[in-house]
Order: structure tokens, then sequence, then C-alpha cells
């Protein structure tokens, strides 16, 4: 039995780790990796705490938050490529006004 | 026993491919990482009775959701990120403000969990697909329903923000012929 209290501080590490990331990269994309291994994150806790209550609520909101996820990718992903377009780099440092 | 080695296994491979994340600059190997902690997750997932999300995790997050990242870096051609000088305080201040970070999120979620750990288990509790659709289809109806309209609009944002500018424009909008698309 693994105690749920591991899964937990697991659950923290990971989600202080993509908020590393979010603040410390500087590509777009990877910027975008980092939300993703937040939300990855947050799932964990979601699981973890289904499986101490012994109800099942919190996988159905796991569900939920992978379709949120997918459809915030597929916006994200279009704003990136529609930046790349306008402004030619990924480096959002670059990315500093908002008009041309 | 055996639960608990392999939770420490695949949670310790889940930190580093993490850790392997941020060192990386090329963000294909970035991408590359963070499926190794998906696929992580699925295990640590089917330790603890959620074999559903297990399934789903691997095919809609380390698939579906991962694919579309590559396929992204892939046709934006993403080299190298640019290192960006930071200042010194910020190097010698970042470290210990993410341990507070990681210690005050676990803090959170332990000290205010009102049912210490273990709890016995009293039969089996398998987040079954059969469970899972049970709940979804009846006590979740409405949320599962608001959802379509969500992925609908995110299709059509997609859509209208990834074309080309002028391509996307409605019947209503002043006759443009179609542009030749260069390559």
């Amino acid at each position: 039995m693994v105690p749920i209290s591991y899964y937990l501080v697991l659950s923290a590490i990971l989600f202080a780790l993509g908020v590393v990331g979010f603040l410390i990269k500087r590509n777009l994309i990877t910027l975008f990796m980092s939300i993703e291994l937040m939300l990855n994150a947050v799932n964990l806790a979601f699981v973890a705490f289904a499986w101490q209550w012994k109800s099942l609520n919190g996988q159905v909101f796991v569900f939920f938050v992978m379709v949120v996820a997918a459809a915030e990718a597929a916006v994200g992903l279009a704003i990136i490529i529609a930046v790349f377009r306008t402004r030619e780099t990924l480096n959002v440092d670059r990315v500093n006004l908002l008009k041309l | 026993m055996f639960q608990l080695v392999l939770f420490f296994v695949f949670g310790t491979i889940a930190v580093a491919a993490a850790v392997n994340l941020l060192a990386q600059r090329h963000p294909i190997n970035s991408a590359l990482s963070l499926i190794v902690v998906m696929a992580c997750l699925a295990t640590l997932f089917l330790l603890i009775g959620a074999e559903f999300l297990a399934a789903i995790q691997v095919i809609v997050y380390a698939g579906a959701i991962m694919v579309l990242f590559v396929f992204v870096i892939m046709l934006l051609n993403a080299g190298e990120e640019e290192r960006t000088p930071g200042s010194r305080v910020a190097r010698l201040l970042g470290f210990p403000a993410v341990v507070l970070l990681a210690g005050l999120v676990a803090w959170t979620l332990l000290a205010r969990n009102p049912h210490p750990v273990p709890v016995e288990l009293t039969g089996r509790f398998v987040g079954s697909p059969s469970a899972i659709a049970q709940l979804l289809f009846r006590d979740f109806l409405l949320p599962f329903e608001v959802t379509s309209v969500l992925i609908l609009i995110a299709i059509m944002g997609a859509v209208v923000l990834a074309s080309p500018a002028g391509t996307a424009t409605g019947p209503g909008s002043p006759a443009e012929p179609p542009a030749k698309r260069e390559v």
C-alpha cells in the first residue's frame, strides 16, 4: 500500500517544477508544455484523493480536466502559430508589443 | 511492498523527466520528456485504481495532445531556445523559492486533509470504464454536454486563429478571391 501522502508530495513537486518551467523557459511552446505539466500534477492529486475517499467523482473531474487541456492546447497552439506568423520568433522576450 | 517499489521507481522517473524538461533547450527534447512524465503518471494511476484514466492518459495526453505539440514544433521549425541572461539575485533566490513553493503546496494538501492515511481497503476500488460511464452520463450529464460546446468553440477558434489573415472571413465579408497559397 502506498500512502496517499506520497502521491500528494509527488504532485506538489511536479506542480512546482511546472511553475519553474513557466518562469524560466523562453520558448512559447515549452511554456505551454509547462502548463500541461502543472495540469498533470493536479490530475495526480485528484486521483489520489479519489482513492482516499473511495469516490469516483475525482476521476470524473480528471476526465474533464483532460478535455479542457485538449481544448486549451488546440487554441493555444493556434495562437502560437499566429504569433509566429507575425513576429517570426518563438521567443517570449521578443513578443513584447501589443501592436506591430 | 511491491507497489511501494513501483511508486518510487516511476515517481523518480517522472520527477527526473520533469527536470529534464526544464534543462533541455530544444523544444522537441522537452516534448519527449513530457511524454515520459505522462507515461509514468499513467502507471501511477494504475496503482491507485484509476484504470480507465490510465488508458485515457496514454491515449489522449501522450497520444493526441503531445502529437499536436510535436506537430507544431515541426511546423514552425522551432530551433534551440535563446538564453536570456538572468540576474544573480534571481539565481540565488530562485532555488529556495522553488523548494518553498513545493513545500507550501504539499503542506496545503496534507495539513488540510482531515482524513489521515492510510485508509483500510474495503473491497476493490477500481475506476473501470463502466463505473466512470455511470457517473459521467448520469450525475455529470450537464457538464458533459457543456464540454461538447466547449470543444466546438475550441475547434472554431483554432481554425480562425491558425488560418492566414484574410482567408478566414465569413460569407458576409467583402468579396476577396481566394489567394493562391504559397508554400
